[in-house]
């Protein structure tokens, strides 16, 4: 499938690069696909209730209410109708392209499969709910839905009667009909509601609300619509006469010209063939998955920092187990976990500070990427730094390839999220003389592949966020470069211009021709080091 | 002024976006029935006779049941497939047997076929075997009828109202 993903993926990068750059990565609509989708769905329910206020069930009653609607009340009633129809719309189309943005980006497999597959049965409910919503209009476009929908149906050999037969003549049609079809489009977006509360519910913090700015663009944008080509019926529905040419929805009822081409058992057939296939992408084949973090009691004080940064709720406190004098330890569910490493970024024991004496284990952290590790790794790679401007680039796995920067003045270092990086690594690289600025590079902004490494990190830098980067540490030797997978040229560009920028450390002595950089400097504990040993157990 | 660019930008993207949703929600439109065509729509459901004939339980016989099982008529399941046929202008348009529905071939017989015929006048016969017999017919009705474009034209059956109904 990876094919797949590549062709999908090249096509929405040119979009979502454009619409960056037009709009920014705030509003830019593709970074809230799922977000704009719950907002359409308010739009339809309230439009909606104020509908029911003036639909009456009847065969001609309906059609009459939907007119009066429409022209009597246009000014409200009949732009709650547009509002109606095109939000549907728009959910259609968001949701679609949700599902293939997704899939594109490999956000699919591994621990996120649950709410991949729970989204198979909101695609289902979306299309069910808005076909009974065209039944209820009592049109020609109606008469044909229900004609087409009903002979679809009729196929399954579960019904005893023909549905299709209540609609080839007007004497078979009653108005009780359409008082089931108030019912079937009332109770399908609850049941639609209930579903999407289950396709959320292994995702921390879900976006349900896309920001203010994007969501009034929006609602103006459906409101003008709605002026400017009111949603209309298409005639009363005369079951005397064969449906004829149609002004079809077709982004609701793309697929309903196959009908006659095509046997109901085949669509059938179609329909569930893809329907299942849906749901085995996930397994198709599975992610490798890296192993998953690992709680170290000896060095978790139940701050629950962890915790309140796991993006996909992984981590759970529990009560103590191992007789520490703290109330609760984390525990990580290994289904739900991504191995993005954000926990040990946001763990206060995490932190290269810490004394040499004893081995370096943080709270929490990834089995195959140890903090200890990173902190030699770094130490290594700053030994073999050469030049005025040392930079030291920290990338993520799902961003612009860090190693395509690397040069003599240039060190590269790349964790599977950037939100790994505990900003205390930071501080330390420039404390110890390691090198005269730090790049930090990631997925784009909004657009994190485990959703929170770049807020995280930009609010951990800011000190807005636990574990917070002193106040003391120079920010100009710091750069943030948000350019995701396809800007390496981007981050080239970005380094260039920071090297160039940065002036020797004040503290430390910069390297010189012909001589090796200085060995670091005597560790010292950073202000808040001795604290945090005290809380973690005298061990940290 | 970044974010006024930004929400300027954003206006005339949404715009942009309004328009494709206004053409795509009516347009382009879609022929599901040419306007020189009218349909006849056979739809109907209705069982068979029974393939075995009923006994019925002398008194001897029932006294030796228990009294839940005290059933005087005995039938069996078994209904006999429907055949039709029907003739527009003379020429066989539709030949179905349909067998009955359920395990014991005891339920009704669904019929529901279109037939796309010009405008016009037309001679309609409709001949229906629901006995299994092998020479003539149960049910049989001819009607000329004139048919308007995409007039839909139903032929039902109703076994108790005398057999073929044209509406």
């Amino acid at each position: 499938m990876s094919w797949l993903r590549r062709i999908l993926r090249a096509g929405f990068v040119p979009f979502e690069a454009g619409l960056d750059k037009l709009v920014g990565p705030v509003w830019n609509p593709l970074n809230h696909l799922g977000a704009l989708g719950f907002f359409f769905y308010w739009i339809v329910a309230v439009s909606g209730i104020y509908l029911y206020i003036f639909f009456d069930t009847g065969t001609t009653a309906a059609y009459l209410s939907v007119e009066y609607m429409t022209h009597q009340q246009w000014y409200a009633a009949g732009v709650m109708r547009s509002l109606h129809r095109y939000a549907s719309d728009a959910l259609v189309l968001f949701m679609v392209i949700h599902m293939a943005r997704e899939f594109s980006l490999d956000r699919y497999r591994s621990a996120r499969w649950f709410t991949w597959v729970t989204g198979v049965p909101i695609i289902w409910l979306v299309f069910a709910a808005g076909i009974t919503g065209y039944w209820m209009v009592w049109d020609k476009l109606a008469h044909y839905v229900a004609l087409v929908t009903s002979q679809w149906f009729d196929w399954l050999p579960i019904f005893s009667e023909s549905i299709a037969r209540n609609f080839i003549n007007p004497d078979f049609i009653d108005n009780r009909f359409f008082t089931l079809l108030v019912f079937m489009h009332v109770i399908l977006p609850l049941i639609l509601l209930a579903v999407l509360w289950i396709h959320l519910q292994r995702v921390s913090r879900p976006q349900i609300n896309p920001p203010r700015g994007l969501a009034i663009a929006t609602f103006v944008m459906f409101v003008a619509l709605s002026l400017v080509q009111p949603a209309m019926s298409q005639g009363p529905a005369n079951l005397a006469e064969v449906p004829g040419t149609l002004k079809l929805d077709w982004f609701y009822l793309a697929f309903y010209p196959l009908f006659d081409i095509w046997s109901p058992g085949a669509i059938w057939g179609v329909a569930g063939v893809l329907t299942l296939l849906i749901v085995a992408l996930p397994f198709m084949p599975p992610m490798k998955r890296l192993a998953t973090a690992v709680v170290d009691l000896d060095n978790c004080n139940g701050c629950t920092r962890c915790v309140d940064d796991c993006p996909f709720a992984a981590i759970t406190m529990v009560p103590r187990s191992d007789g520490k004098p703290y109330e609760r330890e984390a525990v990580v569910n290994d289904k739900l976990c991504l191995s993005c490493g954000i926990c040990a970024g946001a763990c206060p024991t995490a932190t290269p500070y810490r004394a040499r004496s004893r081995k370096l284990v943080s709270g929490i952290e990834l089995p195959g990427i140890p903090i200890a590790g990173l902190r030699d790794r770094i130490e290594a790679l700053s030994e073999k730094l050469d030049g005025q401007n040392r930079v030291i680039v920290i990338g993520c796995d799902h961003g612009a390839k860090a190693d395509t920067v690397s040069s003599t003045s240039v060190a590269t270092v790349s964790l599977p999220c950037i939100g790994m990086l505990p900003p205390t690594f930071v501080d330390y690289i420039l404390s110890r003389g390691l090198a005269e600025g730090v790049v930090l590079s990631g997925c784009t902004e909004g657009e994190c592949y485990y959703r929170f490494g770049i807020e995280w990190t930009e609010a951990r830098l800011a000190g807005e966020r636990n574990p917070k980067l002193r106040t003391a540490v120079p920010r100009e030797r710091i750069a943030k470069v948000w350019v995701g997978p396809g800007g390496n040229r981007a981050l080239a560009t970005a380094v260039r211009d920071f090297q160039a920028g940065l002036t020797p450390l004040p503290a430390s002595k910069p390297a010189t021709e012909g001589k090796p950089p200085p060995p670091p400097r005597k560790y010292e504990k950073a202000p808040d080091e001795a604290a945090l040993e005290e809380k973690a157990g005298g061990d940290a | 002024m970044r974010k006024v660019r930004q929400m300027a930008a954003l206006l005339v993207v949404l715009a942009l976006f309004g328009v494709m949703l206004g053409y795509f929600t009516y347009r382009p439109s879609y022929t599901h029935f040419p306007d020189d065509k009218a349909l006849i729509k056979i739809s109907f459901i209705t069982g068979g006779q029974r393939v075995g004939k009923c006994i019925r339980r002398t008194r001897a016989q029932l006294a030796k049941l228990p009294p839940h099982k005290r059933k005087v008529l005995i039938c069996p399941r078994e209904r006999y497939p429907i055949h039709l046929e029907v003739l527009v202008d003379g020429q066989p348009r539709n030949q179905a047997t349909v067998r009955p529905a359920g395990l014991s071939s005891d339920g009704s017989s669904k019929f529901y076929r279109g037939l796309v015929v010009t405008p016009g006048r037309h001679v309609i016969v409709a001949r229906l075997i629901d006995s299994g017999r092998t020479a003539g017919y149960d049910f049989e009705t001819r009607k000329e009828i004139a048919l308007t474009p995409r007039q839909h034209f139903i032929i039902d059956f109703q076994r108790d109202r005398g057999g073929f109904i044209f509406r």
